[in-house]
């Protein structure tokens, strides 16, 4: 057996014992195979009310300059949390920002959100998206907390959730509410969790378990897209420059930089100039931490429910998940790209020397870690 | 992790002064007034681009050497000038200066070039000398003296007299823990040359020394090592302020011997681990003598590096700019009289180790 079927089975046990507080706590489920507990904030336990209530908000196009714009216009529910196929997103007025939607699913368990980590939480980060100029476009919260405040729904809806009316219901209560919903939005059960996890050694075909060794082997995959031995939540947390947008402004970089750190300085806020100065976007997580370590590095993503999700990388830049791989096997660049990679580079990052047969390989272990809720996303 | 500081940030650090990269010089105290300022300047070193065949060249290497030197372009304000430490090639060859050569061409600022052993023991630094000239000399910079040495110099019967083929001298000395190796040293013609430059110097003025290997004495096996480095160091030591700063031994080490402070600064290639002479008990691991790849084996850039060089009142410290791990800070403590890395300090002021498990 298993340490993974082991830790179940004892989670089962303990479950079905009698105990209302550890039922309460755990209310919301039993986490998915190849996933760890969804970590939940002191100041934001999880209730159903709070949960309704985000989700409520989370589809709530009034919260957009031009009423056409929710959260889910972007993360929608049918394409696994993302508005695949686009390259970029499109806010208001089709406005396009400078980067790919993420997934909010398992976003739950990151540990900074946005591409570049510019958010410490889930709480922090639905705020930002509604008073971007190119997203949801309004001029500051005042629009979002009139409307929580006197529409009924939303007014029994907090009372529910936080005991709160009136001018007592501000944007962290809204903020709490969508990241409450967010929280239940994980998923495991994929093919490689029944397989991994779950002992069913049919669960992926051979070609898939092929791929799954070059993922852990010559294709370093693994290094920084993390599979545990109880769970794999696909991504280090950290922040990486693996030579994608920044290889094409990389001789702009001293000016770039200098430039955004002064603009900084004087105050201009991070969120609005990275997704509105397609150059600047491309800095990264420098834009966030000023550090050298972190020119053009940006987040690892989860791959779960990858296959879905195209196109892939923080700029939408590649269409295919093999155009992924490529790019990788190239040391940081694609195929016929006309520049070289950048000095930056992320040192995880070299060729790898895969052939076309591996690369298939990967890319069916890949197609193996999609959810049974996300199969059938209209993505393509 | 290097943070980008300009002058803004500086300002609003405020008494934080000390911690930063940089200090914009107008913000910094005149300590010793007079026609002496406080600078800095970058420091890369131990690059060993190392030739596969035709234009095939070892891409870690190449890659750590183009970081740097991109880095290094980064910084606000610019530093006053580059140091390179030595051991630009691998097995000296042209091809290798030439590659190298043309990845420090983007470097913004003057260029000072150290010689080191992989410069120099297939020609005996011909060619080398036919791009950055003379293999020891001093220059003088806002008050400061600084000495270039050519310290990896051996006997003339080893270098001339005992190897049938220039190659075959070249991979003798490359090796570590060689029985065919020889102690590096800095000769007595450039001693008394030495003896000539700063006689003409006043003793109140700050030295810096830049050399390849340690002038001390570490591990005889690697060549961190001097065979003559109580001579150099008898010729420096009537300066009030002496600071000796050497590359070839890739890792951190600092050091002071009466006058004379030393640094040790990072290579862009590769890290060395502590050579064994340092252990403090029996390791009861194999002799090693391949190179210790790396601290995190996936990141090929981590325990690699560059510095900025801060000097202040003529005392250098030391800031290691180190890919994928944290910034160090190598500083010299007036109080204890020696170089205090800001981070690793004295057994006393150290958080106690764990001693039970």
């Amino acid at each position: 057996m298993r340490i993974s079927q082991v830790r179940k089975s004892v989670e089962r046990a303990l479950v079905a014992l009698p105990l209302a507080a550890l039922l309460v706590a755990d209310w919301a489920m039993a986490e998915p195979l190849g996933l760890p507990k969804v970590p939940i904030p002191a100041d934001n336990p999880q209730s159903p009310e709070k949960v309704a209530l985000g989700d409520k908000l989370f589809h709530d196009a009034r919260f957009s300059i031009d009423g056409a714009v929710s959260c889910s216009t972007c993360h929608n529910d049918k394409k696994a949390f993302t508005d695949s196929p686009l390259r970029v997103s499109e806010g208001h007025h089709k406005l396009t920002g400078t980067r790919n939607a993420p997934t909010v699913v398992n976003a739950a368990y990151y540990t900074s959100q946005f591409w570049d980590g510019r958010s410490p939480s889930l709480e922090d980060q639905s705020q930002h998206p509604m008073v971007n100029p190119v997203e949801m476009g309004l001029p500051d919260h005042e629009p979002v907390l009139k409307i929580v405040r006197e529409d009924p729904a939303y007014i029994e809806g907090f009372k529910k959730a936080f005991g709160k009316s009136g001018r007592d219901v501000t944007m962290d209560e809204v903020k709490k509410a969508i990241a409450s919903f967010e929280r239940t939005i994980v998923s495991g059960d994929s093919p490689f969790d029944k397989w991994y996890f779950g002992g069913d050694r049919n669960a992926i075909s051979d070609q898939a378990k092929r791929g799954f060794d070059i993922y852990i082997g010559q294709g370093r995959c693994v290094s920084c897209h993390v599979i545990e031995q109880t769970q794999a939540l696909f991504t280090d947390n950290r922040f990486h420059n693996i030579g994608v947008g920044i290889n094409r402004i990389q001789d702009d970089v001293p000016r770039l930089a200098a430039e955004f750190l002064k603009a900084k300085a004087a105050g201009a806020s991070v969120d609005k100039t990275v997704l509105a100065d397609p150059k600047v976007s491309e800095l990264g997580r420098f834009a966030v931490t000023n550090s050298f370590d972190e020119i053009g590095a940006f987040k690892t993503t989860t791959l779960r429910n990858i296959a879905m999700t195209a196109p892939y990388m923080h700029d939408g830049s590649l269409k295919t998940l093999k155009d992924v791989v490529k790019h990788y096997n190239e040391g940081g660049k694609s195929p016929g790209d006309p520049w070289p990679v950048n000095p930056y580079l992320s040192g995880g990052i070299r060729p790898l020397d895969l052939k076309d047969q591996q690369i298939d390989d990967l890319v069916a272990f890949l197609e193996t870690l999609t959810s049974p809720a996300y199969v059938t996303a209209q993505t393509k | 992790m290097t943070k980008l500081i300009t002058r803004r940030s500086v300002i609003a650090a405020g008494a934080a002064a000390g911690t930063l990269t940089t200090l914009p010089i107008s913000m910094v105290r005149l300590a010793f007034g007079g026609t002496r300022e406080d600078f800095s300047f970058t420091y890369i070193s131990d690059s060993h681009i190392q030739q596969i065949k035709g234009a095939s060249f070892v891409r870690n290497w190449d890659m750590g050497l183009k970081r740097a030197v991109a880095e290094a372009n980064l910084i606000i304000p610019e530093a006053d000038f580059v140091m390179f430490g030595g051991d630009l090639a691998q097995l000296g060859k042209k091809e290798e200066l030439d590659h190298g050569g043309e990845m420090l061409s983007h470097l913004k600022g003057k260029l000072h070039v150290v010689m080191g052993e992989h410069d120099y023991y297939l020609d005996l630094g011909e060619y080398w000398t036919k791009l950055y000239g003379p293999h020891w000399y001093s220059f003088d910079h806002k008050g400061v003296h600084f000495v270039v040495l050519n310290s990896i110099i051996t006997t003339d019967e080893w270098t001339f007299h005992r190897w049938p083929t220039a190659e075959q001298r070249m991979l003798e000395m490359a090796g570590l823990d060689n029985p065919n190796g020889s102690p590096f040293m800095v000769g007595e013609k450039q001693r008394a040359w030495l003896k000539d430059d700063l006689d003409k110097v006043s003793k109140d003025t700050p030295l810096i020394v830049f050399s390849h290997s340690p002038l001390q004495k570490i591990y005889k096996g690697w060549n961190f090592w001097t065979d003559d480095a109580e001579q150099v160091q008898a010729l420096l030591q009537p300066f009030k302020t002496v600071n000796v700063i050497y590359g070839h031994v890739h890792q951190i080490q600092y050091n002071q011997i009466g006058n004379i402070s030393f640094n040790a600064v990072m290579a862009t290639a590769w890290p060395w681990p502590y050579p064994d002479t340092y252990a403090q008990a029996g390791a009861h691991v194999p002799v090693l003598t391949v190179p210790m790849n790396r601290a995190d084996p996936f990141f090929e850039r981590d325990a690699t590096g560059w510095q900025m060089i801060d000097v202040s009142s003529g005392r250098v410290t030391a800031r290691y700019q180190l890919w994928d791990n944290q910034e160090r800070v190598v500083a010299y403590d007036p109080k204890l009289g020696k170089p205090v890395d800001k981070r690793y300090q004295e057994a006393i002021v150290r958080k106690a180790p764990q001693l039970h498990y």
